[in-house]
């Protein structure tokens, strides 16, 4: 049950640092997730996302910051088998599924709804 | 920077920009950084239970059940944002609801409804990642970079 009550808070601590990114150093929303992206991108190249995961669960995976993670880890895991060039054809390998649901669910989104205002 | 900018001004704007930043509002950072806090915890916590149900009836682990987890957000987003109710959280929970992966979803999947008049290919399909775009970019050029280094301190490096 922990897990839950973890995944609220460090979900909620990340998205404050992301609030404060955009209201302190007044950057656009772009930015904000940009910087986190790569943020989560080199804190898995130091081996600190993974912990963070099994730590706080879904608080860990649902920010963007899985998102860099993801990428370096699908790059990593085809570099141990194939050398340099597994760090180019494994970079989409576990993050495809953040990005294909982005697209089919988009174009889905778009044949159905339609815009506001 | 901001510095430099300003010498090169005329004397007035210089007075006007002073003026223009007494009188502008001044956000509230602190009930911003709450509200953020709430609602970006509390989507976490959906993205948990939901990551709960998939490692008990699925038989995901616990580190591959966030990809189907991400899956179900981007739908829920690409509902909320349909029926227009996505962007009245959002002006609320501020970062809260652009940080987790439904504000990534958000933004593909508006952009996408919103240029669905400019056609499909052009439209939809030429706009969709125009403010997605660039965290692909730059996600993937970070972990290109952290990747290369890595490999090759393993490799070469003995690490």
């Amino acid at each position: 049950m922990m897990i839950f009550f973890w995944a609220f808070v460090i979900g909620g601590l990340i998205c404050v640092i992301g609030q404060l990114m955009l209201d302190v150093f007044k950057l656009t929303p772009a930015h904000t997730l940009t910087i986190l992206v790569v943020v989560g991108a080199v804190l898995d190249g130091f081996g600190l996302y993974e912990p963070l995961i099994d730590f706080a669960g879904a608080g860990a995976t649902v920010p963007i910051t899985s998102f860099g993670n993801n990428l370096v880890h699908g790059a990593m895991e085809e570099a141990q088998q194939h050398g340099l060039i597994g760090v180019v054809t494994g970079m989409f390998e576990v993050t495809s599924s953040g990005i294909s649901a982005a697209i089919i669910f988009g174009v889905i989104g778009s044949l159905i709804f339609k815009p506001k205002g | 920077m901001a510095n430099n900018k300003k010498k090169n001004l005329p004397p007035q704007a210089q007075e006007y920009q002073a003026f223009q930043k007494q009188r502008e509002v001044k956000r509230p950072i602190l009930i911003n950084c709450i509200k953020a806090f709430l609602v970006g915890g509390t989507v976490c916590l959906i993205g948990q239970v939901i990551t709960t149900f998939y490692i008990y009836f699925f038989n995901f682990t616990e580190q591959t059940a966030g990809n189907p987890t991400v899956a179900t957000l981007i739908f829920i987003t690409m509902l909320l944002t349909g029926f227009g109710i996505y962007d009245r959280i959002g002006q609320f929970a501020g970062a809260g609801t652009a940080v987790p992966v439904t504000g990534f979803g958000n933004a593909v999947i508006s952009a996408a409804i919103e240029h669905r008049t400019e056609g499909y290919i052009l439209g939809v399909g030429g706009s969709m990642f125009k403010v997605a775009g660039p965290v692909i970019v730059y996600g993937v050029f970070a972990a290109f970079v952290v990747a290369i280094i890595k490999t090759v301190l393993i490799q070469w490096g003995g690490l």
